[in-house]
């Protein structure tokens, strides 16, 4: 994953001189997660900005040299640092073309690593995806595999837009192919990652990984689930979680953030509002209990949806 | 300051040192997880400062906690225990390395967001200017943390209400790898005090008598009613930033550099000079070795928390899920 990460970026940085990256640690140290490793030895300190601390300046500065025809790419050290820059990536960003009537573009990308599980404290280890998704005007994207994020990054890059891009920090390690070939994926587009008849399990990012793993599990039991991979949370596309529940006509969503208030509860609205008549079995969600994350192992891993939890509510739905 | 109370604090920094070397191998065992932000190199900046403190004054700081917590007078059985994640931790085993809090010994936390506790600090001084007493509020925070507008926000409001809080920032010379020189546009931080018209000064931060000195001073002079001052301290810090830091940053005569101007060797010397027998500094160091594997040992035997503390402290008021 680390890899396709850095290979979007290398190659959209060889490919267009006006995306440059900035943000904290992103040159000399190579990036907290190695992802710019080389980058600053390569493209040299004009294309691969370090920062103050400074959250509202990475993000603010990102906007205006987008408006005036660059195309940055920012770096939130951890989506839990967005918060500190919240004005400007919900009130800024998404506002200005339309605000202006048109006017103006914001072509920039946010890259944020976000996710719990790594016993960093309430503050360091959130999931906070549906809070950004919830503002019109900003695309977040969250892929759950190599090639998606290869793909969609290279794609948010060459946005005009404001992206959100939200990486997962426990998943740098994950394996999978790429394509060799040169490459995009579009944005607002979702993907069976795994086809079965018996019920839908609607997930995307660490969810993915996750709900892999529970669907092996239950293939053994000769459950086949169908695993669509939403990868956009803004612009959602439902077109391919409807067709699916619309023949299993079972759904269970997993996401890694807060159950309340959250992608789950999109999703299912969705398929309650535009699939009402194919319901069989109350939809479920399996999701973070609803506490800020502890620092103690045990604690936190309890805290955290598990593939067990996501085996139990699909036997649940199906029912 | 008298003879047994600069051997009490020469006791504090080699207990610092010795459970940080600790807490060191504890991560590599793979028993601490998480960040872990040692204090090694900069002991005698929280020693000194914490040392001029009435126990009434309040002490804030960022995640680089555990020695103004030992310095405040937590426990290091509780500092260690909380490292672990244990149920005798000073938060339960909730809040790691980088959130050691005791309010009933002033200490107010060491707090994870680079800055965000800068206001937190002017509104503990808001609240005791309201109540009328004469309590100082003390914030402890980095080189890296003047950078960001929570810095600014903070001291302007302090200057305008003229609250009762002491400034302290520590100048380690890095932000993780970014120099002062990198991510400032002035490298004397105290300049920026100037900004703010607070009053401020820039002192030895290995030296833990000058830091003593300085910090009283500018404790009584807050409490007098003048408002709000800035102490900057020039000190460095030996290990990484973090555990895993591949230190890409600087070069290693640097920090050997810095080493052979070790606060704690140092404060040795003075010591010495002072006709301080050298058994004596012995038995401090071995006492505050014994203390650090007494911590160690305490931590490990302690329990973890219950399943059920979960749920627990959500909210301070009774709430149905
Ligand atoms: C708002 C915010 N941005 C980024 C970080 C990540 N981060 C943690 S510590 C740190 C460096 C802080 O440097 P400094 O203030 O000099 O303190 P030091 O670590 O040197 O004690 C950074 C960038 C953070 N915790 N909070
Ligand atoms: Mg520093």
């Amino acid at each position: 994953m680390r890899e396709a990460i850095s290979q979007a970026l290398m190659e959209e940085m060889d490919r267009d001189p006006a995306v440059f990256i900035l943000g904290e640690e992103v040159g000399v140290w190579g990036g907290t997660y190695a992802v710019t490793k080389g980058f600053y030895d390569k493209y040299g300190p004009e294309r691969v900005k370090d920062t103050p601390i400074a959250e509202n300046a990475i993000i603010g500065a990102a906007i205006g040299a987008a408006m005036v025809g660059q195309r940055p790419v920012a770096e939130l050290m951890t989506i839990n640092f967005a918060f500190a820059a919240m004005d400007y990536i919900v009130n800024q960003a998404p506002k200005l073309h339309y605000m202006f009537g048109g006017q103006f573009k914001v072509p920039m990308v946010i890259r944020a690593v976000g996710g719990g599980g790594r016993q960093l404290g309430a503050t360091h280890s959130q999931t906070p995806d549906a809070i950004f998704a919830h503002f019109p005007g900003l695309k977040v994207v969250s892929p759950g595999t190599p090639e998606d994020a290869k793909g969609l990054l290279k794609q948010a890059i060459r946005s005009d837009d404001p992206v959100l891009f939200i990486e997962h920090a426990t998943m740098y390690q994950v394996r999978g192919d790429v394509p060799d070939e040169e490459y995009t994926i579009p944005i607002g587009k979702s993907k069976i990652q795994r086809p079965g008849s018996d019920v839908t399990i609607v997930t995307y990012c660490k969810g993915l990984e996750l709900s892999m793993k529970a669907a092996d599990e239950l293939a053994g039991q000769g459950i086949q689930a169908e695993i669509i991979d939403l990868r956009t949370l803004r612009p959602l596309d439902m077109e391919p979680v409807l067709e699916s529940f619309k023949k299993t006509n079972r759904a269970v969503i997993v996401e890694e953030g807060w159950k309340s208030y959250g992608v789950g509860a999109e999703v299912a609205s969705r398929i309650y509002e535009e699939a009402f008549d194919y319901v069989d079995a109350p939809i479920l969600r399996v999701a973070q209990k609803e506490v800020p994350l502890p620092y103690n192992r045990t604690l936190e891993q309890s805290a955290l949806p598990q593939v067990p939890d996501i085996v139990a509510a699909v036997k649940e739905v199906l029912k | 300051m008298k003879k047994e109370e600069q051997l009490e604090l020469y006791y504090q920094m080699v207990l610092i040192r010795r459970s940080e070397e600790k807490a060191a191998e504890l991560y590599q065992q793979g028993k601490i997880g998480g960040f872990l932000h040692l204090y090694i190199g900069q002991e005698a900046v929280s020693t000194g400062l914490i040392a001029a403190r009435q126990p009434q004054d309040r002490v804030i700081t960022a995640y680089r906690d555990h020695g103004v917590a030992l310095n405040c007078g937590i426990p290091a059985n509780e500092v260690m225990a909380e490292l672990l994640g244990k149920a005798t931790g000073t938060s339960k085993g909730k809040g790691g390395s980088m959130h050691m809090a005791d309010p009933a010994r002033n200490m107010w936390g060491g707090h994870a967001i680079v800055g965000g506790h800068l206001p937190i600090a002017s509104g503990m001084a808001l609240g005791d200017q309201y109540a009328g007493n004469d309590n100082v509020t003390i914030c402890m925070f980095g080189d890296g943390a003047t950078n960001i507008g929570f810095f600014h926000e903070a001291l302007n409001l302090s200057k305008v209400w003229k609250l009762p809080v002491l400034w302290v920032c520590e100048n380690n010379q890095y932000g993780m790898g970014t120099s002062v020189e990198r991510a400032s546009a002035v490298s004397e931080i105290r300049q920026k005090a100037e900004g703010y018209q607070i009053p401020n000064e820039r002192v030895d931060g290995m030296d833990v008598m000058k830091v003593y000195e300085a910090s009283q001073k500018a404790i009584e002079w807050v409490r007098a009613g003048n408002g709000p001052y800035l102490l900057e301290f020039i000190t460095y810090r030996f290990m990484g930033h973090s555990m895993g830091d591949p230190e890409r940053y600087r070069d290693k005569q640097e920090v050997e550099r810095w080493k052979e101007g070790d606060p704690i060797g140092i404060f040795r010397k003075q010591l010495t000079a002072k006709k301080v027998a050298a058994k004596t500094l012995d038995e401090i160091e071995e006492r505050a070795m014994t203390d650090a594997l007494n911590a160690v040992e305490f931590a490990e035997a302690s329990p973890e928390p219950e399943l059920s503390e979960l749920f627990a402290d959500i909210y301070a008021e009774e709430v149905h899920k």
